[in-house]
């Protein structure tokens, strides 16, 4: 059997690819979609269902669909509706803005990708001036959506923010404040000093406990009682300060999940090298507990962004707020599918995108196993 | 001989770290007690004992990793209370080395060592890159400075944690059990590291179970059991005539394969 043996030099084999159905698109599938017989059996039930909704959603959406006309009596009822859009749609996007103002909403909202890139993209020419625009990117914003200063603009107040723009923005002013909100509760909560630890367990747990529709309700309806009565907070304002409490509790147990995860050694590590306390959470610690703390961060902001459409109970017009009034409307009685589609895609289309953005983040902060 | 003599002369200096009548507790549990230490300028000492003997302790207690209840510490000429400046200004002058390597998986090697001077030291980026790619030279990586750790094998990444703690330049260094975790092959590449900085003078104090780098390096053998230091000698003295039974067992033990 084992007979001594050697290979020269110019025996030796040579390279070659491997075998043709482990790889490509029919390896794939040999091994994702029929691999063993329960898999081929579901792979095979799923492509039926897909054989069975997917053409008739077409012709729903699309072929059968009517495209105008001036109110529901102009829609066939064979498949579905889409005539409102070309009347509603500025609605949607705007809510009751001023129609000759909606410029201003467009700019705040092309603008907002610059403040967004630096942020976002990596090694973004001009990074450093990015930045600094980032920074004076809400002010800006606010300015463009409400503001009269220098009369400049005309003042539209914040009761006529609605519609997509109003879930936008306070989405977003909830996703960047809650964010660094988060963090301080979650080092809070771990803090050795008893008031700082006791604060944040207090805020986080109280607001954490109670639903998010009663915290609107209190900032609209409590809370003018204990402040002073000519000292109106906006609506708006009111309703960013709760989102952002609200998701900041959330924020802040799963960044401490993050923390917790961080071996103690790497604390030991930078306190040996002298590091402070604030400068080894900045360069040490909050890297790599954000880092595992991804997908249950971008949960939390996913969670936060639909939850805007809580406005509603306070009296301001989300989109799905117009959406509500539109399909009660006695023009359009009758298309909630349609409706409720539309903005269930705005919304998705929002959330995929983040959740999208942040696997992409997940596999480029991924240095331990490349 | 030369070690006890430098023991000797180091004490007339005054040497650099002081211990004087140490005591720790972990809850009830006694860990260190009645520790009298104390360590010359450029002294190499060798710490070993059983598991739990308290000489992990003993070392982590000279950077304040681990606070001491009772006694006296004295490093460099600054005494170690709660205060956190004087903390801070012994972390800067003692660079530690762990067991587990404690590298900051999510930083470049090169980074792993400009870190702490550039934040701690207030050293110029550039400034900091040299010096750190001087010592990724002496522990002979300077190939990998732009990897991250978890790219390299355990000898490497050890290697790179002593680099990293030279990058401050210390005064002292603490080695914590430095090779109990690497592989037998990468054992020898971390201690040679060990010995070419024992050559230029560095003070050491080092807890292994490395016999060999004992006898090689060391002016001081310590053997701790029970949270007390039982016996100090010379390398040559310990090995070849240990005073206590304890010792006798012990050398026994870790000796005899």
């Amino acid at each position: 059997m084992n007979q001594p043996f050697f290979r020269r030099h110019d025996e030796m084999l040579a390279e070659r690819p491997p075998p043709a159905a482990t790889v490509g698109v029919l390896g794939w599938m040999r091994a994702n979609l029929f691999s063993g017989w329960a898999n081929t059996a579901l792979t095979l039930i799923a492509l039926y269902i897909l054989w069975l909704a997917i053409p008739s959603l077409v012709e729903w959406a699309f072929i059968d669909a009517q495209l105008s006309g001036t109110d529901r009596f102009a829609c066939t009822g064979e498949g579905a509706c889409w005539a409102w859009l070309d009347q509603r749609f500025g609605q949607f996007l705007y809510g009751f803005y001023p129609s000759e103002e909606t410029w201003r909403i467009n700019i705040a909202f092309v603008l907002l990708f610059p403040a967004l890139a630096p942020w976002l993209v990596e090694n973004m020419p001009g990074e450093r001036w990015l930045r600094w625009f980032s920074i004076i990117y809400p002010f800006l914003a606010a300015w463009l959506l409400v503001g009269d200063w220098f009369g400049v603009l005309e003042g539209v107040t914040t009761n006529n923010l609605g519609g997509f723009t109003l879930n936008l923005t306070v989405g977003l002013a909830g996703i960047v404040l809650s964010l660094p909100a988060g963090i301080l509760l979650a080092l809070g909560r771990q803090s050795r000093l008893p008031l700082i630890r006791w604060f944040s367990i207090i805020f986080i747990e109280s607001v954490r406990g109670v639903p998010l529709i009663t915290l609107l309700f209190v900032s609209n309806i409590i809370l003018p009682i204990f402040l002073p009565p000519d000292f109106a907070l906006d609506a708006v304002i009111r309703v960013i300060v709760m989102v952002t409490a609200f998701a900041s509790a959330y924020m802040a147990e799963v960044i401490r999940g993050g923390l917790q995860a961080i071996p103690k050694g790497q604390y030991e590590a930078a306190a040996a090298m002298g590091l402070g306390y604030w400068q080894s959470m900045r360069l040490i610690i909050l890297p790599q507990a954000l880092k595992i703390s991804i997908p249950g961060i971008v949960n939390t902001f996913i969670g936060l962004f639909k939850d805007t459409t809580l406005v509603i109970v306070i009296g301001l017009f989300d989109i799905l707020g117009i959406a509500n009034a539109m399909v009660s409307n006695p023009d359009w009685l009758g298309l909630s599918s349609e409706t409720y589609v539309f903005v269930a895609l705005f919304f998705f289309s929002v959330c995929f995108s983040m959740s999208r953005y942040s696997l992409h983040l997940e596999r480029k902060l991924d240095t331990d196993r490349r | 001989m030369s070690a006890t003599e430098t023991v000797e002369t180091g004490a007339a200096d005054g040497p650099t770290i002081q211990i004087e009548n140490l005591n720790k507790w972990y809850g009830s549990f006694h860990v260190l007690r009645d520790i009298n230490l104390d360590v010359a300028q450029g002294e190499r000492i060798v710490i070993c004992g059983p598991s739990g003997s308290g000489k992990s302790t003993l070392i982590r207690c000279i950077n304040r990793l681990e606070e001491h209840q009772e006694g006296k510490i004295i490093v460099d000429g600054v005494r170690l209370t709660n205060d956190l400046k004087q903390i801070d200004a012994v972390r800067r002058e003692v660079g530690m080395v762990f067991q587990s390597f404690n590298l900051f998986p999510h930083l470049t090697v090169l980074e792993n060592c400009t870190l702490a001077p550039i934040w701690v030291r207030k050293t110029p980026k550039a400034e900091a890159e040299a010096t750190a790619m001087e010592y990724l030279e002496r522990v002979k990586i300077p190939e990998q400075a732009e990897k991250f750790p978890g790219q390299l094998s355990g000898g490497q990444q050890q290697r790179v944690a002593i680099a990293r703690s030279l990058c401050m330049r210390p005064k002292i260094m603490l080695f914590d059990e430095p090779t109990s975790a690497l592989d037998p092959e990468m054992i020898k590449e971390v201690l040679d590291v060990m010995v070419d900085l024992a050559d230029t003078g560095m003070t050491m104090l080092v807890v292994t179970h490395e016999m060999g780098f004992a006898s090689q390096v060391a002016n001081r053998v310590i053997f701790m059991d029970a949270g007390q230091i039982v016996e100090q000698n010379t390398p040559d003295e310990f090995f070849n005539n240990p005073q206590s039974e304890r010792t006798k067992l012990f050398l026994s033990q870790i000796l005899s394969h």
